[in-house]
């Protein structure tokens, strides 16, 4: 594996998160968090359709280590959950935790099938 | 600048990811191959849950700095895409009993250790 670009597709994966984030936040008004799912959803496709694939050696250093490791994200998710829980929304939270789960496991493995 | 302080972040932290993967698969032989993942995903769900509840109490940290933390390192440090591959995998390898408990320790932990780190950052640090 090559750290430099896993460092590199870190980089982008990362900002392409934050960017999307602000967008999702600023036009869409839902209780759950539709940012974070969105860019977990479709990462877990695009991840999929990339192990399915069979990409390895530079390019998955680049784009599944580093890009879409670092654009997808379980830290935001989980902490996005605690907040929903704390401050009473206890039905988005569980919306919120079993699409995430649910979305993530349905579109990699539909990745793998269109792969 | 922003983005810059973001990316930095976001390259350190899927270095360190990929590290742990990395080891942890030298360390079990592949026997349960998300472990690394695993490990990460908690670690850091612990870890903003801390930052950020430390963050709320004393806003002394520069806006740039603390989205580079927050948003990059630790959100690039932890993945979704992964632990969803492994699992869908796990599921095509007839492997139900642990893509069950995979899904289990990763939900139920997760909380556990975001909701832990953001209670630890919450309590006051007296300085004599």
């Amino acid at each position: 594996m090559n750290y430099i670009l896993i460092a590199v597709g870190g980089f982008i994966g990362a900002n392409a998160r934050y960017i999307i984030g602000l967008l999702a936040k600023k036009y869409i008004n839902v209780s759950i968090p539709i940012g974070t799912l969105f860019i977990n959803a479709i990462g877990s496709l695009l991840l999929g359709l990339l192990v399915g694939k069979g990409i390895r050696g530079d390019v998955y250093s680049f784009l599944g280590v580093g890009f879409m490791g670092a654009f997808t994200t379980f830290s935001t998710f989980k902490l996005e959950l605690v907040q929903l829980w704390q401050s009473k929304e206890h039905k988005a939270f569980v919306v919120y935790l079993i699409l995430s789960y649910g979305l993530g496991m349905v579109l990699a493995s539909i990745g793998f099938m269109l792969a | 600048m922003r983005l810059l302080f973001i990316g930095l972040g976001g390259s350190i932290g899927s270095v360190l990811r990929y590290s742990i993967y990395y080891n942890m698969l030298a360390i079990n032989g592949g026997w349960l191959p998300f472990l690394g993942t695993l490990l990460a995903n908690l670690l850091g769900a612990f870890a903003l849950g801390w930052f950020t509840s430390r963050l709320l109490l004393s806003k002394k940290l520069p806006e740039d700095l603390a989205a580079a933390i927050g948003t990059g390192l630790i959100g690039s440090f932890t993945t979704f895409s992964t632990l969803s591959v492994e699992l869908s995998s796990l599921l095509q390898e007839g492997q139900y009993l642990l893509a069950i408990c995979y899904v289990f320790i990763s939900m139920i932990g997760g909380l556990v250790c975001a909701f832990g780190g953001f209670r630890v950052g919450q309590r006051r640090v007296v300085v004599q």
